[in-house]
């Protein structure tokens, strides 16, 4: 019997690997005249079928739909630091004129290759560093979390909303200050209580988190984390959730309500098209909901017709610039105030934000 | 017939070294058909992995970088196996270690010549302090150190957050966890523009001591008297207890110096995940190499042809990441199991009535 299960599974093993045929990747050809991209692409995670890393890989098979963008080559699960100088260097040696480093720890790593390497663009993903040849580029996600916001303040019926939230950075704490002020922008009694993981993606510490907001009375949960623990969660205690980065209401198909998620393809489409016909310079590029890069997915239809209406109406206002999730008068969780009516944080406040708006039930850790 | 497992008699070195090159012959034809079912040529994939690591000087160097903690860290885990304490705790005495030279490095304000030795001795002094607690728990109330050091791991991890998230963080870095940059003084030397720095040296120069240690001292000759028969060693009047405490005090010290080398001569800051397992791995070289040091350079340096050739699976053929891992798997699990045949021996005995 052990020997029939050990056949079975290494033939198991075997069948799960035919499926690939892949050949090596030709270094990039110039092509007679135009200049042809050959993209790769280092990736903190595996791919997978949802999240951070599928996001990216989603934008990054969008671009390869234009004819000047030769196969593209990814590298899973890099670890951050510099560890990752050595795969980015790699892409490089093997041809590719434009690379995308896909996570904040790559940012050391990415400015080192490329100082190496001037030929090559190089585009870091929400770093605060650039270079002559290095971009970098992140989108305003707090525009559908202020969003998604609105929908939880509407949908909680204890006032009690709960954010699992990732590390304390001040991408993070955007997003929870974002999302408490769309929550209080429809209802001032809800408070947004926070529970830190410090992980991106770890199933166990995240559920956890997500079950002990559960027990103190949330009935809407959020997230900021790549592993679905949150949302399953919700939906084993039959309460809400507001997903994050990907659609993933399969995971949570009662209690998902909505997610702010990346579209990473408006970006790599427009970045492979200036390279190609040469009219890529370096910035920082910092787009909304406007340049599509940021959405919110698809409401379920638990949200009721009125605050569709409503979330409708506010996007509209978010992508015509007349509603800034962040302009004042806003108030500290101590009920200071902190930014004047008629002011609106600027993008280096925004970029380094380490406060947390009023409503906010939690701490930074500092 | 029944098979029998038999103890084997001490091999010969030549018998030794042909059952491990026999043992990475098989994990290669093993790992061959799964590339091979992957819809790629297994010579041509071990060729590039080859070619990656070894074939110029740029994989060369990555290579001996890679292999530089894996080094320094090895030796600090095998000099404890040597009296059959397990340091688990390699990868805290790591994090520990860098932040002792981190310390130095942003704070002391120490000129060139003194910063590094400076923070070469907070490394030091760090994971050794961190591994002196399992050391006295051990040595005062047998508490074993396999759990201690296994624990304090995740207290080190977090302890080097809540200093980058905290008192260290970067002023000028948005409120992101990094500290800032080092200055050159901090920084070791790198060699021919490649990211080949003076931690490869000093772990060689680490190698020599440990090995000097073990084999030409008196203190070397007590630990292994200790490790082989504690009850033996104390009847002989050797002082178990301080021996078990400087062994992994040492031990830590060691493994801090790697984290030193890691964050002055590759990091040149201190963020989350400077290690990716290096203590870890370290565990699994120590054993391979059978606690010498010279066994654990070499199998350090396979080690690093390993992970720097593993990446040319995902570069050349998009084979997923999944790949390199079970490709490293393997290797580790016929190296193991040869071990088990250089010790042992399957007999095939006949059958008898009353069997």
């Amino acid at each position: 019997m052990k020997k029939f299960c050990a056949a079975l599974a290494i033939l198991a093993l075997l069948t799960a690997c035919t499926s690939n045929d892949q050949k090596p990747t030709e270094p990039a050809a110039e092509a007679s005249g135009a200049k042809q991209i050959k993209a790769g692409f280092v990736y903190v995670g595996p791919v997978g079928d949802a999240g951070w890393t599928w996001s990216h890989d989603q934008g990054r098979v969008a671009m390869e739909k234009a004819d000047y963008v030769t196969p593209s080559t990814f590298i899973e699960s890099v670890p951050e630091g510099a560890e990752s100088a050595r795969v980015i260097n790699g892409l490089v040696q093997k041809g590719h004129n434009l690379i995308f480093t896909t996570s904040f720890g790559y940012m050391d790593a990415t400015l080192d290759v490329a100082s190496k390497n001037k030929d090559v663009v190089f585009m870091h993903c929400s770093g605060y560093k650039s270079a002559e040849n290095v971009g970098t580029y992140f989108g305003r996600m707090y525009e559908p979390r202020y969003l998604s916001g609105i929908i939880a303040g509407k949908m909680t019926k204890t006032n009690s909303i709960g954010y699992v939230a990732a590390f304390p950075i001040p991408e993070v704490i955007r997003g929870i200050n974002a999302f408490t002020l769309g929550v209080r922008s429809v209802n001032p009694q809800a408070k947004v209580k926070v529970v830190w993981t410090q992980t991106w993606f770890d199933p166990g510490i995240e559920r956890d988190a997500a079950d002990s907001l559960l027990d103190v009375g949330a009935d809407v949960l959020t997230m900021h984390q790549d592993a679905p623990a949150t949302l399953q969660a919700a939906e084993a205690r039959g309460a809400y959730v507001i997903g994050y980065n990907s659609d993933t209401r399969k995971f949570a198909p009662n209690a998902f309500l909505t997610a702010p998620i990346w579209n990473w393809a408006s970006i790599y489409t427009k970045t492979a098209a200036e390279v190609q016909n040469g009219t890529w310079k370096t910035s920082q590029i910092w787009w909304g909901m406007k340049e599509e890069l940021v959405q919110l997915a698809p409401l379920s239809d638990r949200v009721p017709t009125a605050v569709r209406q409503l979330v409708e109406e506010k996007r509209k206002a978010i992508v015509a610039g007349s509603l800034h999730p962040f302009s004042g008068p806003l108030k500290d969780q101590t009920g200071k105030e902190t930014v004047a009516a008629g002011v609106t944080l600027d993008d280096g406040a925004l970029l380094g934000m380490n406060w947390f708006v009023e409503g906010v039930q939690g701490t930074i850790p500092k | 017939m029944i098979l029998r497992i038999e103890k084997r008699e001490q091999g010969s070195a030549l018998f030794r070294s042909l059952t491990t090159t026999a043992s990475l012959l098989c994990a290669l034809l093993f790992a061959g058909f799964l590339l091979f079912f992957a819809g790629v040529d297994p010579a041509a994939a071990y060729l590039e992995i080859l070619k990656e690591s070894l074939g110029s000087s740029y994989g060369l160097s990555e290579t001996l970088v890679k292999a530089t903690p894996l080094i320094i860290t090895g030796l600090a885990v095998s000099i404890a196996f040597r009296m059959q304490i397990w340091n688990i705790g390699a990868e805290g005495q790591i994090y520990m270690g860098a932040c002792g030279a981190t310390g130095v490095a942003l704070f002391s304000g120490l000129d060139s010549p003194l910063m590094l030795p400076a923070m070469f001795a907070a490394a030091f002094i760090a994971g050794g302090l961190w591994a002196a607690v399992a050391g006295l728990l051990r040595a005062l109330w047998q508490v074993n150190e396999v759990i201690v050091t296994l624990l304090m791991n995740y207290i080190a991890i977090l302890l080097t957050n809540y200093l980058i998230f905290g008192p260290w963080k970067n002023p000028d870095g948005y409120n992101f966890p990094l500290t800032a940059q080092f200055s050159d003084a901090a920084r070791l030397t790198e060699y021919f523009n490649t990211r080949l720095h003076s931690g490869f040296f000093l772990a060689l120069f680490c190698a020599l001591a440990v090995y000097l240690l073990m084999e030409r001292t008196i203190w070397g000759f007590q630990v292994k008297a200790i490790g082989s028969n504690p009850a033996a060693a104390r009847y002989a009047g050797m002082k178990t207890g301080l021996a078990i405490f400087l062994v992994l005090a040492l031990s830590g010290a060691i493994a801090g110096v790697a984290g030193f080398s890691e964050v002055a001569g590759l990091q040149h800051r201190l963020q989350h995940g400077i290690s990716p397992g290096y203590g870890y791995t370290a565990i699994i070289i120590a054993w391979l190499a059978r606690r010498s040091a010279l066994g654990v350079v070499i199998v350090s340096l396979l080690m690093g042809i390993l992970l720097v050739g593993g990446d040319s699976l995902q570069l050349s053929w998009q084979l997923p990441v999944a790949f390199a891992y079970a490709f490293q798997g393997l290797i580790l699990f016929f190296l193991l199991a040869s071990d088990f045949f250089i010790n042992f021996r399957l007999r095939r005995v006949k059958e008898t009535d009353d069997a």
